[in-house]
């Protein structure tokens, strides 16, 4: 196991009353990459993106075991809690622009974080935006509700939220369900751009989208860690496991 | 389809009558087909069933519009011979019983009213909000479900038993913290009447807080808010047509509310400001548009028109109750219906 990994993840194990939704995996993620997750329907994916930032907390009845690292801090340990989701961008399946205007929901977590002039907030929320890809487009109308945007730049808009504290780690939970091909690949092309300078974890159900983008990948089943190896290895036609094998050419799931 | 339909034997359409989808199991289809009789029955049964329901809907409107008629009907000598609009609205001098100068001004009952409303709202809003937005976000399962029988238990308290407390337990204890000269007063009433007003406040605010989709609280936490920052820029944003639904309706109840007032408000004829400091004077008794009607119409004598149709002068006081229950229709409606415009107009905004 590489000491230094961004995030090293040692026998996560989640329990959902009596459902086991993890089942003690470990894994490392490298820094400044593309960390692809993939995995049939109820494989634990979302779960493991929320112990990442600890929104597991919030989950009604969810008990955790085992260690998040994030530069070999166990996160568990750390008090403030809100400035761990802060250094950790999160996006969710399903856009949800906040009942905000466009210029406050990229402003809001860096207004809760506290400490910015306006003018430092108009720099965040034109470069989130632009970083994003949505600037162009909604440059014209900052001032109106989030929830008007389309589908597919809600979807970038919070995208555009999740930057807007500079994380280290970009966590994107299928970001690219309700959303249309064309934005697919914008939104794409500006993943391969941020993994410069942040951590990506990428889950999706696209196994083609893991490998279009992908350092490395993943694959859980049923709560367990069935492999993690290069991207082109999980896809290749001998990954070294069948039930990978299986998946990634679509025999199941 | 044509040629198989035609091919049906005769029994066949009126299975099909019964039911939507044709394929019905071989029990219905031997009732159904049993006669015209049953059938007779079914369709009347039916129709008795949805002319019932129609009368109960309608009966909503035939009811608001017969007690606005019956009112309207009492009212109406007042307000065609002897009606100073001005005088009745912008005066304060409410004398219905006078023997040397009758006056029928209610500016100072619409001041008491207003002012015994505001207090409420004082009392009731944030206490109200802060209850919902408690039950809502904050406390857990076994908590939220005690607090909410409480708090319908609270609403279930009769108002006369809120007049009561008013009475012997809020006014001594003005008297003592504030000085005051009387405990029946608007401050006692407010508060008394804002109390009133949380269990609704509470429960429509919860529902709309509850309404709001767990994936914005998500969101909101993975950005790093704390619970309070979630509640205050993302809830609120998000349930505010609700939340002012719920006001509105508080506000509604606070301006219809009547024993609880006229136990409370000492029941005097004043206006509760002034150009002195601090210019609103929660501490002078007042009366209410409600109180006034409650406690006068019983005194009032109802007096008949003369031969020539016209009425003597003692007949307008009863007729003059029936005007204030008028204005106060007119007030609740337009609550009601602002409430409804916001809620509308907040909708189609999103």
């Amino acid at each position: 196991m590489n000491a230094d990994a961004k995030i090293q993840i040692r026998n996560l194990a989640v329990r959902y009353g009596r459902k086991e939704s993890l089942k003690g995996i470990s894994l490392d993620v490298p820094a400044n990459s593309i960390f692809a997750i993939i995995g049939p329907a109820n494989s634990g994916k979302s779960t493991l993106l929320k112990c990442i930032n600890r929104t597991i907390e919030l989950t009604p009845g969810a008990r955790v075991e085992g260690q998040v690292l994030i530069d070999g801090q166990d996160t568990a340990g750390i008090r403030d809690v809100y400035g761990l989701r802060r250094r950790i961008g999160m996006v969710f399946p399903l856009p949800v622009g906040l009942p905000l205007s466009v210029y406050d929901n990229v402003a809001y977590a860096p207004r809760m974080a506290g400490g910015c002039s306006r003018a430092d907030l108009d720099i965040i929320v034109e470069r989130c935006l632009r970083q994003a890809a949505l600037w162009d487009e909604v440059k014209d109308r900052l001032k109106s509700l989030g929830t008007m945007l389309s589908g597919g730049q809600q979807q970038r808009l919070t995208i555009a939220r999740a930057l807007s504290h500079d994380p280290e780690i970009l966590c994107l939970d299928e970001f690219s369900i309700a959303i249309d091909p064309v934005t697919t690949m914008r939104i794409e092309d500006v993943l391969l751009e941020l993994r410069k300078n942040m951590t990506i974890l990428l889950v999706t159900n696209l196994v083609q989208q893991a490998r279009r983008l992908g350092d490395a990948t993943c694959f859980l089943n049923k709560g367990e860690l069935v492999q993690v190896d290069r991207t082109e290895v999980i896809f290749s036609e001998r990954p070294g496991n069948q039930v990978t094998h299986d998946y990634v050419h679509g025999v199941f799931g | 389809m044509k040629p198989e339909e035609a091919m049906r034997p005769d029994s066949q359409p009126a299975q099909d009558a019964s039911g939507p989808g044709g394929a019905a199991p071989p029990g219905r289809r031997r009732t159904a087909g049993r006669g015209p009789i049953r059938r007779l029955f079914h369709s009347l049964s039916e129709r008795t069933i949805v002319s019932l329901i129609y009368l109960c809907g309608i009966s909503a409107i035939v009811f608001v519009f017969s007690i606005f008629y019956f009112i309207f009907r009492e009212g109406a000598p007042f307000l065609r011979d002897g009606f100073d609009f001005q005088k009745f609205f912008f005066s304060i001098n409410w004398m219905p019983t006078s023997e040397v100068e009758r006056s029928y001004g209610i500016l100072a009952l619409i001041f008491g009213t207003g002012a015994v409303t505001l207090l409420a709202m004082v009392v009731a809003v944030p206490f109200g909000l802060g209850t919902a937005v408690f039950i809502a976000e904050f406390c857990g399962r076994r908590t939220r479900e005690a607090l909410k029988i409480l708090i319908e238990l609270l609403a279930a308290i009769p108002s006369v038993a809120w007049g009561f407390i008013g009475m012997v337990v809020m006014g001594p204890l003005i008297v003592r913290v504030t000085g005051a000269d009387v405990g029946a007063n608007a401050l006692n009433a407010g508060i008394i009447v804002g109390l009133m007003s949380v269990p609704i406040i509470v429960s429509i605010a919860e529902d709309a807080i509850r309404a709001v989709p767990d994936d914005y609280r998500a969101a909101a936490e993975a950005l790093g808010a704390t619970r309070w920052q979630v509640v205050y820029k993302v809830i609120f944003p998000a349930a505010k047509s609700g939340l002012l639904a719920a006001v509105l309706l508080g506000v509604g109840r606070a301006v219809g509310e009547t024993m609880a007032v006229l136990m409370a408000t000492g029941n005097a004829v004043n206006i509760p400001a002034d150009g002195r400091f601090p210019f609103f004077h929660a501490l002078d008794s007042v009366s209410t548009l409600t109180a006034t009607i409650a406690s006068e119409l019983g005194e009032a004598p109802r007096i008949g028109a003369l031969p020539d149709g016209s009425y003597p002068p003692a007949a307008h006081h009863y007729q003059s109750l029936f005007v204030i229950g008028i204005a106060l229709f007119v007030i609740t409606f337009a609550v009601n219906l602002t409430a409804d415009l916001v809620v509308k107009g907040i909708r189609k905004q999103r």
